[in-house]
């Protein structure tokens, strides 16, 4: 019986076998042209629009030369060679390492070949066999502007190819910017052709008449929210400057300009001198890959107040006409905090003269609330109020890399302040003006400046308006709240308005005609000169601008970053600047702060 | 020292040569699988063909050493060597290497070790002393549930890496219990489900069932020469089904014509069930509850296609049988290898000429799709030799077996046989794609130490079981 079982599976398989090998004639024709070649079609990538339309990215063709060095047959090489611009020994090396990972798969021997130069090699390619051409498509750039927002596009690396079957080596993929969080809209989808190729690798015609191919995909266009006029503009202010201007209007949450500087132009990052130009930008001592908007962690200064001001008020531990006295500063035992008045605040003047011993009383009156019954239940009462008003948090925006700043845990403060000793307000008393473990990103401020001037809430700041053919995400619709009444703002805008009248910090800065509602700020930095903080919003009502200003080193919020803020301002707002303020933007524009010795290392390079 | 003089003249060498034949063969097709130019020795150790002569050569001293160890030994340690296996089971479990994503392998100091391979020997040592065992009764329930669980332990386990390749190859043992004289009965009703299994992917439900009733009714017949019955129950069921259909019709009730058939199939066969027992034909019985297991059967199977099995099973399945063709996805393994084996036509075009092996077209070419090589660069001419060496040997350990005196020298030899042609069978079988595509090795052939090994063992261990036949009953 199993031998039985065993004969009948000899037969039944030779038999199979005799039909599938001798007598079935599809496998026959096969036989003859018997392999499939994958040719793959790289679609272009999808063009980026700023949000009036303008052109800010396109492609340009760019060919790649393969090599399957199997079909390769005698060969003027000093003529290839000069063709497409490499050495005699270039070539060699590159075809030696083609051979090395296989003799029957093509493989890139050159690189990204200008249009040009491709007219040229055309003509000489049916000369040269086992060599094909693959288009491509490289990155342009009309205008140098907002490399840091835009990315670049490059190769993709071994990490990459192992964890997304959708890449293969050689392919493109965005690594910063828009470029990588919108990768998969801006990629398109890449096709497939199949070609039959005979026993000496001869293409024989389609396979299966093309049934089996799938046509390569563009990737779809993006609109951004950025205004490159204003972007522009933003960018030759802060020329010459270590810093950041994110502006915001407050009604979407849509970024109108994000500046980074120093800053790069985003052509150096294309084509075949990409590499070396990669490298010189990242040995850069002024790091201008670093994009400052995202990734640098200010301590707010008293830009901070406001924050502080308005959960006092929700909290009810003061009221608009709650008054403390400033005596030169806020006295307890042989502490002292030092200001520079004397008299009493409110919250409305305490704002517009950035007055530092109101906002240590009304801190220590937030941490020590008899609700929470002690200071660490209170510290994280506030702590959650400033993550509701948008610290110390990434906001989920559509950037790549955003980092979340600091505002630390109550763990944190047990185990560096207080380790086994009862919480006190008086160790970490200097959050109150901004100062101290907090760390607060260029994007966080702008956003919270928006917050303050929709009185309440905020649309998480995205770059991207429309996506060809489909929405935005729905979560930069949908409002986020702080926590904080509407009728607790108007108290601080009115203090932030009087921060640029006569008697305010920011007084130098008045725009004519439009009511700027700002605070100027101070962060320390332990490594050299404070840097110079802004923020701003404008008009007082129906906002249509919320911006935060960094020049690093700058010193005074009032000397850089508030007279920046308002050209940025008045630019959006009344597209000219006016007469009387020319000045300043000139005498803003030529300002440098940069270290002079590194201006000097950098003119070499150039 | 004269003993074992006995023993090398008394090794069945017949069966030794096609073992050397089949090694020698595989590991020449394994150089023209992944053969390329830039290493051409085929001693080159630094690929796959250099590594399969030292795994070869590894097995060779294993095959010796086997021979000069006593009988007594195997029998001896059975439930050792079972026990250990199941411990390796479990720890791959915790320790074993991610590969694929089943936990199979051990991975220790870049050296793979696979312990589902050495199952097989293990369960068909501790199976064999299990029935040799002095009151075993394959008949007595209890025997019988022993076996199984000596089998469906390591099932169970390796279902868990999960491998169900490897854990489908333990079902043959089913045909060494018939052997040892399970009922034929069992075989009857395992051939059944597979076929109404493949039955009810292959056709509507509602068909397959007016099949079956009309299958039961053949039934009957043939079991108690009526045809007057069977002929009356076939109109009835005619009659009301095509009722119901009008019905449904005529009065626009909405149902489908699934649910009419089967509604007025069951009905019938209800009737008939309950007429046939008033006439008390007992053997008819059977007939009608085996009916309507039938029917319960192919209705469960849509849902363990659908939620148990998982969907690259399900997609093989379905190629296999014709359902899905998608030549560019699921079943571009199938595809691919029947191109080359088909390419190769009656003569071959040579030793490493095979371009759908050069082109790497078929995936895993020198492990689980080895015998593409055969077919294209032999031919039929090479594939048939290649077919007839293994069936040769599979009958050949059959005969040996049969020739056993002791019970546990038949049942493993029995074991060993059919697990090879277990094998056999599915590799083939996929390959030229009259299977779906489970991924087991092909005996002997493959390349990989873990299963040329514990191939080894197994056909090792029976040869110096059969070697000592004639010394005295264990």
């Amino acid at each position: 019986m199993v031998t039985g079982i065993f004969i009948a599976v000899g037969v039944i398989f030779l038999g199979r076998l005799f039909q599938l090998q001798v007598l079935d004639p599809t496998y026959k024709e096969y036989a003859t042209n018997n392999v499939l070649r994958k040719v793959v079609q790289y679609p272009a990538r999808g063009l980026v629009y700023d949000r009036n339309g303008e052109l800010l990215v396109y492609n340009q063709a760019a060919y790649d030369l393969l090599v399957t060095p199997r079909e390769v047959v005698r060969f003027d090489t000093l003529t290839l060679c000069s063709l497409v611009d490499i050495t005699i020994e270039e070539f060699r090396q590159k075809f030696q390492e083609a051979r090395a990972y296989s003799s029957y798969k093509p493989s890139v021997i050159v690189k990204q070949i200008s249009p040009e130069k491709y007219a040229v090699l055309q003509e000489h390619l049916y000369k040269l066999k086992g060599f094909y051409i693959q288009p491509r498509t490289l990155r342009q750039y009309p205008k140098p502007l907002a490399a840091h927002v835009l990315g670049y596009v490059g190769e993709v690396t071994r990490d990459i190819t192992a964890n997304d079957p959708y890449y293969q080596s050689g392919d493109y993929i965005g690594i910063s910017g828009i470029e990588k969080t919108y990768e998969k809209e801006l990629r398109g989808k890449k096709g497939v052709k199949y070609f039959l190729v005979d026993v000496h690798n001869r293409m024989q015609g389609s396979y299966l008449d093309g049934r089996a191919d799938s046509a390569a995909q563009i990737g779809k266009n993006l609109v951004l929210t950025i205004d490159a006029r204003l972007q522009e503009y933003a960018e030759q202010l802060m020329k010459n400057k270590k810093g950041s201007i994110v502006a915001i209007d407050p009604a979407t949450g849509e970024v109108l300009a994000m500046v980074s500087t120093p800053n790069y132009d985003p052509n150096l990052l294309v084509g075949r001198q990409r590499g070396n130009n990669y490298a010189a930008l990242a040995a850069d001592s002024l790091k201008p890959l670093f994009n400052r908007s995202l990734m640098a962690q200010y301590p707010p200064g008293s830009t901070f107040k406001m924050a502080n001001a308005l959960v006092a008020l929700q909290e009810g531990v003061i009221t608009p006409y709650t008054e403390y006295y400033c005596a030169h500063g806020y006295h307890v035992g042989n502490f002292t905090v030092g200001c520079h008045h004397e008299q009493s605040f409110r919250v409305e003047n305490s704002i517009s003269q950035s007055c530092n011993a109101y906002y240590c009383y009304i801190f220590r009156a937030i941490l020590e609330n008899p609700k929470y019954g002690g200071v660490k239940q209170g510290y994280e009462a506030w702590r959650e109020y400033m993550l509701r008003l948008g610290f110390g948090r990434v906001l989920n925006t559509d950037f790549a890399n955003e980092l979340k700043g600091l505002i630390p845990s109550s763990d944190y403060y047990q185990k560096y302040v207080y380790r086994n000793a009862r919480w006190r307000a008086l160790p970490i008393i200097s959050l109150s003006i901004g100062q101290g473990e907090i760390g607060i990103t260029p994007l966080q401020m702008a956003n919270h400046t928006a917050l303050i001037a929709n009185r309440g809430y905020y649309y998480i700041p995205h770059v991207v308006k429309e996506i060809e053919g489909q929405p935005i995400d729905v979560r930069f619709k949908t409002p986020v709240s702080s926590g904080i009444d509407s009728s607790w703002f108007r108290p601080v805008i009115n203090g932030m308005e009087k921060v640029m009248q006569p008697g305010g910090t920011g007084a130098m800065s008045w725009v004519p005609g439009i009511s700027v509602c700002g605070k100027t700020g101070t962060a320390q930095n332990p490594h050299g000169s404070d840097h110079s903080v802004f923020m701003a919003f404008a008009p007082k009502d129906n906002p249509r601008i919320a911006l935060s200003v960094y020049v690093e080193n700058g010193i005074w919020g009032s000397t850089y970053a508030a007279p920046i803020a308002s050209l940025v301002i008045e630019k959006y707002l009344n597209d000219t600047i006016s007469a009387s303020r020319q000045w300043l933007e000139k005498s803003m524009m030529q300002a440098n702060l940069l270290n002079p010795i590194q201006i000097l290392r950098r003119g070499e390079e150039e | 020292m004269a003993r074992r003089n006995n023993i090398w003249a008394s090794i069945d060498w017949l069966t030794v040569v096609v073992y050397l034949i089949l090694v020698f063969l595989g590991w020449i097709n394994i150089y023209a699988a992944v053969y390329n130019e830039e290493h051409q020795s085929i001693f080159d150790i630094s690929q796959r063909y250099g590594k399969q002569l030292i795994w070869i050569g590894a097995a060779l001293l294993l095959g010796f050493f086997i021979l000069l160890i006593d009988t007594n030994f195997y029998v001896f340690f059975s439930w050792f060597f079972y026990g250990l296996v199941i411990l390796l089971l479990v720890l791959v479990l915790v320790a074993g290497t991610e590969v694929n994503g089943s936990r199979s392998w051990f991975l220790i100091g870049g050296f793979q070790f696979q312990p589902s391979e050495f199952a097989k020997f293990a369960t068909a040592l501790a199976l064999s002393k299990k029935m040799s065992s002095f009151n075993f009764r394959l008949s007595r329930k209890q025997s019988l549930l022993q076996v199984l669980a000596i089998i469906l332990a390591p099932v169970v386990l390796i279902m868990f890496q999960p491998d169900t390749g490897s854990a489908i190859v333990f079902l043959s043992f089913v045909l060494v219990l018939y052997r040892e004289g399970l009922s034929g009965v069992v075989l009857f009703f395992g051939a059944l489900i597979v076929l109404l299994f493949l039955l009810s992917l292959l056709v509507p439900n509602y068909i397959l069932l007016m099949v079956l009733f009309v299958g039961a009714l053949v039934a009957h017949y043939v079991l108690n020469l009526r045809i007057r019955p069977v002929f009356r129950g076939l109109l009835i069921a005619a009659g009301v089904v095509s009722t119901l259909y009008a019905a449904n019709r005529l009065l626009d009730a909405g149902f489908s014509n699934e649910v009419v058939v089967l509604a007025g199939t069951l009905a019938c066969a209800v009737g008939f069930t309950v007429w046939i027992a008033r006439l008390r034909i007992r053997r008819s019985y059977i007939v009608s509850l085996l009916f309507f297991a039938s029917v319960l059967f192919t209705y469960s199977v849509d849902f363990v296609f659908q939620n148990v099995l998982e969907k690259h099973h399900q997609s093989r399945i379905n190629e296999l049988l014709g359902i899905q063709s998608d030549p560019l996805g699921a079943g571009y393994n199938v595809n691919q290898s029947k191109i080359a084996i088909g390419s190769g036509g009656f003569f071959g075009k040579g030793f490493l000429n095979g371009t759908q092996t050069k082109f790497n077209f078929v995936p895993e070419q020198s492990t689980d799709f080895i015998f593409c090589t055969v077919g294209e660069e032999w031919g039929f001419v090479g594939a048939g030799v290649v077919m007839a060496l293994f069936v040769y040997l599979f009958i050949r350990l059959i005969m040996l077996a049969e020739r056993q005196r002791s019970v546990f020298s038949r049942v493993y030899g029995y074991s060993v046989s059919i697990i090879l042609f277990f094998h056999f069978v599915v590799n083939v079988g996929m390959t030229i794609g009259l299977m779906p595509v489970i991924g087991i090795p092909l005996p002997f052939f493959s390349y990989g130490g873990s299963s040329l090994w514990a191939f080894t063992i197994l056909l090792f261990v029976f040869l110096r079981l059969d070697a000592s036949r004639l010394d005295k009953l264990v």
